[in-house]
């Protein structure tokens, strides 16, 4: 079935009877040639690229809850491609043209908005790194345009410019960056796999691998045992739980990211602004709710809340450059779980094992990813060979010193 | 928040700690001897554990200290504290 401002308008007038599901609800069958674990938005985006743009159609999504239950579902919607590193931003540009095209090639309205990010600055040295980061964007075919304060002051009048620690002195744009409904996400891509025969089998879990002779053929589930030809693990945020079942330790911890929702307000912030020396980037939802979140909470963790300082800590961010904000109040919060890897880039990559796929390691950027991560992913488990803008994200960079370190801080989970 | 039982100062809240990751990696005696593979191996790579995990924290705000913490990653509850050097409990 396709959507089309035709078909609600005639549904509008005929009492809406005609929508039809839109996934099915299959029992696993014995084999697949593809087993994709994870049904989240990189899971759900792989399985889309496979069936619709390398016409492999024998795969199955296993969800061990409900399709887009993790991450996808609990995110701040941003999309951007303002990398510096060589490694990261074709990746990153090539993601976000996916973005651009997205609705029309699922037919989904996943409400893509290109509203314009904003990185703040608020010194010399800080304005030369934009300048630099700019010309890495303009030289991967992304867009950039430096603002100095004035130009700034029209778009954002409310910014506390006169801020006596971080005053602000101007702000790097991409205008083509925005935000996506990101559930919307999840589902479009699930409608575009499923109607290309894609299985997405929903509470169905992964216990363990079956490796024979050092090669993945399956894996054990509470539905039972599952053959595949090829296994892709694609569940960031619990990559290091589900890969110690296959033995395979990762350069990844988990930590818990919190994000924030305020009360509906009026249209007041028509753009992403993010203050990186304040740990604090917002946008406003749809709904009218301000939309923020900031760094993780800093240690080790699966459980899914975060803790109240570093609440403190991002709203006296957003306070910081918004006064204005000080008298919204704050609906809801909550925490997600992510892979942080050491170096604060993530992984497309086999394993040594034969037959068994890795994708994580996202850290707090999985989100914008999401179409080139499942295109790139599905390209390696189709081809088995990497796409030339995902080749550098290897496993095998720590045991190298190829790290891709795109905040110059170090190799520890808890700088990035 | 959690409280976490500094083992010198006593119970303080966890904003005056820093997480330093994963407890008894043993440091490599002749590094030099090492293949990249295995150095990367103590450099990089982690358990992760969803469940009961050793790990190390620093009284940052406080005595300074570093201690070692065993703590459920799956809901962050802190089932023990030891010095740096003790023996980790068994139970």
């Amino acid at each position: 079935m396709n959507y089309s401002g035709l078909k609600i308008f005639w549904e509008g007038l005929t009492g809406n009877k005609g929508w039809n599901k839109v996934w099915k609800e299959p029992t696993p069958k014995k084999e697949y040639d593809i087993i994709i674990i994870g049904g989240g938005g990189h899971g759900l985006s792989t399985a889309y690229y496979l069936s619709n743009k390398f016409n492999v159609n024998n795969v199955a999504v296993l969800e061990k809850g409900w399709l887009g239950s993790g991450n996808i579902g609990r995110n701040t919607t941003i999309i951007r491609s303002n990398y510096l590193l060589p490694e990261n931003q074709p990746f990153y540009e090539f993601s976000l043209k996916l973005w651009e095209n997205l609705e029309n090639d699922t037919n989904y309205n996943s409400m893509v908005s290109q509203r314009g990010v904003l990185n703040l600055f608020h010194s010399d040295g800080q304005r030369d790194a934009f300048v630099r980061r700019g010309n890495s964007m303009i030289l991967s075919g992304a867009d950039a345009n430096l603002l100095n304060d004035v130009e700034l002051k029209e778009l954002c009048p409310y910014l506390d410019f006169e801020n006596a620690r971080f005053p602000i002195k101007g702000a790097l744009l991409q205008k083509r960056g925005g935000t996506v409904r990101h559930d919307a996400v999840a589902w479009g891509y699930a409608r575009g796999a499923d109607a290309k025969g894609v299985d997405i089998i929903q509470n169905c879990e992964v216990d363990g691998f079956i490796i024979k002779n050092g090669k993945c053929i399956g894996v054990e589930t509470n539905k039972g045992v599952i053959k595949a030809k090829k296994i892709a693990s694609c569940v960031a945020g619990s990559s290091g739980k589900l890969m110690s079942k296959a033995g395979i330790r990762l350069p990844i911890e988990s930590h818990v990211l919190q994000a924030f929702v305020s009360e509906g307000l009026k249209p007041i912030l028509d753009n992403v602004i993010t203050f990186g020396a304040g740990h604090f980037y917002v946008s406003q939802s749809d709904k009218g709710g301000l939309v923020f979140g900031g760094d993780i909470d800093g240690y080790n963790s699966y459980a899914q809340r975060g803790n109240l300082p570093v609440v403190e800590d991002v709203c006296e961010g957003g306070m910081a450059i918004m006064p204005m904000i000080g008298r919204a109040r704050l609906l809801r919060m909550w925490g997600g779980i992510m892979d942080m890897s050491m170096d604060g880039s993530p992984f497309i990559d086999k394993t040594h094992i034969k037959g068994l796929y890795f994708n994580g390691g996202w850290c707090y950027g999985g989100f914008k990813a999401t179409p080139a991560s499942g295109y790139c992913y599905a390209h390696l488990l189709a081809k088995d060979e990497p796409h030339p803008v995902a080749e550098d994200y290897k496993l095998d960079r720590f045991l190298k010193g190829k790290i891709i370190d795109e905040k110059g801080q170090g190799a520890q989970p808890n700088l990035h | 928040m959690f409280i976490i039982n500094c083992p010198y100062c006593g119970e303080r809240e966890q904003s005056e700690f820093k997480a330093g990751g994963e407890a008894h990696i043993v440091r490599p005696k002749q590094p030099t001897e090492l293949s990249d593979d295995e150095w990367a191996e103590y450099l990089f790579m982690r358990k992760n554990i969803k469940g009961v995990q050793f790990e190390r924290w620093v009284h940052t705000h406080g005595c300074r200290k570093w201690f070692n913490v065993v703590r459920d990653t799956s809901n962050d509850v802190i089932k023990a504290v030891y010095k740096m050097g003790e023996k980790p409990p068994t139970k």
